[in-house]
């Protein structure tokens, strides 16, 4: 399952980053020379807090500014540029084409909406008709595995779980080609954490989504990625097959994150 | 500085009744829960706690034997472990039952009685952001706690804060610090030392290691196997992930919906558990290993509603091993082996190795 991607007849490298920095000020916290995703690919970025993943993940959204950051480089989605181009551009892209989810649902959603009514309100941003939208969210909600009467509710009145489908829902919904996950499991129960693993592999699998998958634990890149990038400090200091560089790190930081994690067995 | 020395300073300053309490717990570090033993240091018998229709724990029964011992506690979001550590740490009252620490009752514990008792058990909580005073120096934290339970003397505390910083591997200097200039691992550091700086004998770290990254996480799980040896202490490590109690705790309890599913040595309940809740948990533990890797077992479903639970076995909605039986008559805990004890019918089917239905690239339809 964790293989090598599936030929696919679709141009390589969906996303594309060439030379990208990131900085705050004088300081550069993103320094990426090369790093691509391929259509239907799950490609693991690991690293810990402050290794600039999250940056990586602001800048490709082209909201690293809202942070104050300055992106320089260059990022494309098939082919076409993005860093450069206007918000209104932008925001047609972001969530249509390329969509987010985060470590916390619970401060994603806005709390006083229903739902329903913040899954529909984003597809109709993004242009479908007042008759479909809602019938576009049940399906998506559908295909998440979560009951259509918890549209009618709040995000409080939802688990974490619930929240974090319900926000993968909304990428369905939209139709997202390119999926950027930033530890979306980290805040999540094991087990809740592992039915998210399996509806990404799923969603990679029915509709060849292509995910850039964020986290700090190699355990779960290891369960979901078929690459991994591994980053230390803004830079990337080793990428390969996930099977390679997990069973055998060439950089010795790697070799460290892979020795941080519990080991299960060790009493077996 | 050594853990000794200090230890020493503060049984000369304040030899308090505890020195007889150690001695009256046995070193059994082996002691089974429900079996007729000597007194563990911690007995909860029978522990329920209702929030408004909510049975929060329902019956359970935990020992904790004196240290270096560790009891994990296991289980998902709702299943009553954080509230079990808080009810034996007084932070929430009891609505059944009884907790016996060395042989007194804690439920009963007034005024300076329950200050001692303070003094023996210290919580940790998961997010050191939320458990310490943003506008207090770290020293000013931990000082604070010295003098409300006159660990030392007043002109040794500034000594004392340093010596605990360095046990527990943060700098000496970090005392003129606040808590917004420290990391979430150094934090957690902090609320370790400031727990520890009234001497308990017994610790509950309540997902101390859920709010870090792995790294951090490995370096936290280390500083408590050292502690634990230094200071030959007793702890509850909750947790919902079973690879961090696999290192760290002799015994597990795993607990669904405020009742206890099973409860053993924890290297018996990750070879051969007994409940399928069990095992279900252990299977979704992320593991790099490829080859150490298990299919995973899928449990339908979201825990159910607390003040509304299933009838019979209240796992039974989302077991997949459910049988009719399952549905109408409440499994007691029963023996599975030795100091091993399991709440379900079908536990011989489970040990037999019984198929579960695991994760194969489930379609979406």
């Amino acid at each position: 399952m964790n293989g090598t991607p599936a030929a696919d007849p679709a141009p390589a490298g969906r996303l594309g980053i060439c030379g990208l920095t990131v900085c705050f000020g004088s300081r550069q916290v993103v320094s990426i020379d090369e790093l691509r995703l391929d259509h239907g690919e799950i490609l693991g970025l690991a690293g810990e807090s402050g290794s600039g993943k999250s940056m990586t993940t602001l800048a490709i959204l082209g909201l690293a500014h809202t942070v104050g950051a300055s992106v320089s480089g260059s990022i494309t989605l098939d082919g076409v540029e993005l860093t450069g181009l206007p918000q209104d551009k932008l925001r047609a892209i972001r969530g249509r084409r390329i969509a987010a989810i985060f470590q916390s649902p619970s401060t994603a959603f806005n709390p006083v909406y229903r739902v329903g009514s913040i899954v529909t309100k984003a597809l109709r941003l993004h242009g479908a008709t007042k008759s479909e939208a809602p019938d576009r969210a049940a399906e998506a909600m559908r295909q998440v595995l979560l009951p259509p009467d918890l549209m009618r509710r709040y995000p409080s009145q939802l688990s974490g779980g619930q929240l974090q489908r319900v926000a993968i829902a909304l990428a369905i919904a939209l139709r997202a080609e390119i999926l950027l996950a930033d530890e979306p499991t980290s805040a999540l129960d094991v087990t809740v954490q592992a039915e998210v693993l399996d509806l990404l592999r799923d969603l990679r699998e029915s509709i060849g989504m292509s995910i850039l998958f964020i986290s700090h634990d190699l355990a779960v890149v290891a369960e979901l990625c078929d690459r991994v990038a591994v980053m230390r400090q803004g830079l990337i200091v080793e990428q390969g097959p996930a099977s390679d560089v997990l069973s055998a790190p060439a950089d010795p930081y790697t070799a460290e994150l892979l020795e941080s994690v519990p080991k299960l067995a060790s009493q077996s | 500085m050594t853990t000794e020395g200090h230890l020493e300073k503060t049984k000369s300053f304040a030899p308090d009744s505890r020195k007889t309490l150690r001695d009256h717990v046995t070193d059994d570090a082996s002691a089974e829960p429900g079996a007729m033993e000597p007194a563990p240091l911690l007995r909860v018998t029978d522990l329920t706690v209702q929030f408004g229709p909510v049975r929060a724990v329902d019956g359970v029964s935990l020992d904790v034997a004196a240290g270096p011992f560790g009891l994990g506690l296991v289980g998902e979001s709702g299943s009553g472990k954080s509230t079990i550590g808080r009810a034996i740490v007084r932070l929430v009252r009891s609505s059944g039952g009884s907790i016996t620490f060395a042989g007194q009752d804690v439920g009963s514990l007034r005024g300076a009685a329950l200050k001692g008792y303070r003094r023996n058990t210290q919580i940790v909580f998961q997010d050191p952001d939320n458990s310490l005073d943003p506008r207090m120096t770290i020293g000013a934290t931990i000082a604070e706690v010295l003098r409300a339970h006159q660990v030392v003397p007043r002109n040794a505390i500034t000594e004392r804060v340093e010596a605990l910083l360095t046990e527990t591997g943060l700098d000496a200097d970090f005392a003129q610090r606040y808590p917004h200039q420290l990391s979430g691992g150094q934090r957690q550091r902090v609320a370790i030392a400031r727990a520890l700086c009234v001497q308990p004998l017994l610790l509950v770290l309540d997902e101390p290691t859920s709010a870090l990254d792995v790294r951090t996480q490995a370096n936290i799980l280390k500083l408590i196997a050292r502690l634990r040896t230094e200071r030959a202490l007793s702890y509850l490590l909750i947790t919902h992930n079973f690879g961090v109690v696999s290192e760290l705790c002799e015994q597990t309890a795993v607990l669904y919906l405020g009742r206890i599913a099973e409860i053993g040595k924890t290297e018996v309940l990750l070879r051969a558990a007994a409940h399928p809740y069990t095992v279900a948990l252990r299977s979704a533990v992320p593991e790099v290993d490829v080859a150490a890797r298990r299919s995973r077992i899928v449990l339908p479903g979201d825990p159910p509603d607390a003040a509304n639970p299933p009838s019979g076995c209240v796992f039974h909605p989302r077991c997949p091993l459910a049988v009719a039986r399952c549905r109408t008559e409440v499994p007691v805990l029963r023996e599975a082996g030795p100091g091993h004890l399991v709440a379900c019918h079908r536990a011989e089917d489970v040990l037999a190795g019984a198929p579960m239905p695991t994760h194969s690239g489930r379609s979406l339809s």
